[in-house]
């Protein structure tokens, strides 16, 4: 029997805000432990939490461009649970009525987009365990998509996709490394065109988007096994381990958490007016999507092209700003990907210095040789294209008029080669022209020196 | 498990809240909270079929701040009231999950 899987993704965002979501403490990663905390974050009773507007803001943002629908209405709720990284025993989250519901990842569904605040951090040692709440009370959006996936690949492309339109959105750096994007994942197996889904295990502790992929891979092949030994999939959480590369038991279905939500009697409800949402909207940039369908179409670049450009927002907005002050966006583009790309976060080259290193070579002024020479230079010490032409005496010899006085001296000094030609040697031409800019000393523009030849000897 | 209508199962929500409590505790809190369940149930009698559910008591939405930074306590004091810290954590028995 043929077995397909049936996965969900519930992705952590942490939110690019200056402070936290209920206390003005900074929110920074790596700062020293226990240095950005207050007695609102650090759990103290009788305190007061009050929302960071920002946060609401982007959790908003990042529902529009997901085309979610905005709740007019929502509101908080506090997650009951025991756990030192939270130790007022609950976190503020939203249960029934969160800011955004539905939505689309690509092909993907999205159920659900709410705000909470994230826990501390916990170390493990020996014979004890240590907490630092710097991260704690960080505004966290969490993303639960429908169960549309049904391969590893799918819930790659969803959390690439995903993450895309975030940073893009500039909602959050996503970078998994500092934890700013967390991801859960809820896999199923069950045989090939049945409806029912299949008994569902939650894997944790996955740290990359490749690991979610493994992890996934690894967790599917185990099910179907076990399901074709005759074994019953049970409802628990199991632990990834890049390492070894497998799955663990974590909790099972007895030991599964019961919170008991109920209304966060601390803070007010929100409520998106219809001028708010229209502000709002106003930030919704241009999506990764549209931006490669402009790219192709506005620039005549090949899709290939405006895939890698669009990767990155900040590369995005720098190609735009050469190719608008340039003849010939396709070569913008080129030395974009091919020179700049590698090495982008210590580009010193502005985009319009780029543009004139571009046209340069276009005239004629340089080659595309040397092109590649004048770029190290621009990037090794921020000087124009022109200054550093002129510096390095590079500039080809395109003046019409210079040029015929070396042609006739060519023409003067290889009589033998010009009688050739003349019998009908056509190849005798390249080696004239060839004395033509070693008389040069190499500068002369091969093209314009070419055509000077060919109508004198043909006069 | 989780407790049906009606029915208050003490052990279990006594574990929710981690407390401990000694049988005695547990029969007399049973009929205790078995009593102030039977007076709240009062309120089923009520028809609240177009009533729209309360999210707050007080009228009141959208209390926002902006997003500013604000210095944070000294590390010292923070750590003072840990019941024990090292390396600048607050530390307490191992937990495992």
């Amino acid at each position: 029997m043929e077995y397909e899987a049936v996965i969900g993704l519930e992705v952590h965002v942490q939110l690019k805000t200056h402070s936290k979501m209920f206390c003005g403490c900074a929110t920074a990663f790596g700062a020293e432990p226990n240095t950005l905390v207050c007695p609102v974050c650090l759990g103290y009773p009788g305190v007061l939490p009050v929302m960071n507007a920002e946060a609401v803001r982007k959790t908003i943002l990042s529902g529009l461009m997901l085309g979610c629908e905005i709740a007019r209405f929502s509101k908080w709720d506090r997650k009951n649970y025991f756990y030192p990284d939270m130790p007022k025993n609950y976190q503020i989250s939203q249960y029934d009525l969160p800011l955004c519901k539905g939505g689309r990842v690509g092909k993907f569904g999205i159920t659900r987009i709410h705000l909470e605040e994230d826990v501390a951090k916990s170390f493990h040692f020996a014979e004890t365990s240590g907490v630092d709440f710097n991260r704690a009370g960080t505004p966290l959006m969490e993303i639960v998509s429908e169960p549309d996936m049904r391969s590893p690949e799918d819930a790659f492309a969803y959390l690439t996709a995903l993450k895309e339109v975030l940073i893009g959105g500039g909602v959050s750096d996503c970078d998994m490394e500092k934890g700013q994007l967390r991801c859960d994942a809820n896999v199923s197996v069950r045989p090939v065109g049945e409806k029912k889904f299949g008994e569902k295990v939650e894997i944790k502790n996955m740290n990359s988007i490749s690991g979610v992929r493994r992890a996934l891979a690894y967790e599917i092949q185990r099910q179907i096994a076990a399901v074709k030994r005759g074994e019953t999939i049970v409802q628990e959480t199991r632990r990834w381990d890049d390492d070894t590369s497998v799955t663990s038991v974590m909790r099972t279905k007895e030991h599964a958490h019961d919170y008991r939500y109920f209304p966060e009697p601390d803070l007010m409800p929100v409520e998106v007016s219809a001028a708010w949402l229209a502000e709002i909207r106003r930030a919704v940039p241009e999506l990764p999507e549209a931006k490669r369908r402009r790219f192709v179409a506005h620039y005549g670049l090949p899709e290939y092209d405006a895939e890698v450009l669009v990767a990155d927002a900040s590369v995005a907005a720098y190609y735009e700003q050469a190719a608008a002050g340039s003849k010939n966006p396709k070569a913008i583009s080129n030395w974009v990907m091919t020179e700049l790309l590698a090495k982008f976060a210590e580009n010193t080259i502005a985009p319009a210095q780029l543009a004139e290193l571009v046209a340069a070579i276009d005239a004629g002024q340089i080659s595309g040789k040397q092109g590649k020479e004048v770029f190290a230079e621009m990037f090794a010490t921020g000087k124009n294209a022109a200054v550093i032409i002129q510096e390095k005496g590079l500039a080809q010899l395109s003046d019409a008029g210079a040029l015929e006085g070396l042609v006739d001296q060519a023409l003067a000094a290889n009589p033998k080669s010009v009688a050739d030609f003349k019998a009908g040697n056509a190849a005798a031409i390249n080696f004239l022209k060839g004395q033509v800019i070693k008389l040069s000393k190499g500068k002369a523009n091969p093209q314009l020196a070419g055509e000077i030849l060919a109508r004198k000897l043909q006069g | 498990m989780p407790e049906d209508k009606g029915q208050f199962d003490v052990a279990y929500v006594a574990h929710l809240a981690r407390l401990q409590l000694t049988d005695a505790e547990m029969t007399q809190f049973s009929a205790q909270l078995q009593n102030i369940l039977a007076y709240v149930t009062k309120l089923n009698e009520l028809d609240v079929s177009n009533v729209e559910p309360t999210a707050h008591a007080v009228p009141l939405t959208n209390v926002l701040r902006k997003d500013e930074a604000r210095p944070s306590i000294e590390r010292e004091r923070v750590l003072a009231n840990a019941p024990e810290s090292a390396r600048e954590l607050f530390i307490m028995p191992k937990i495992v999950e």
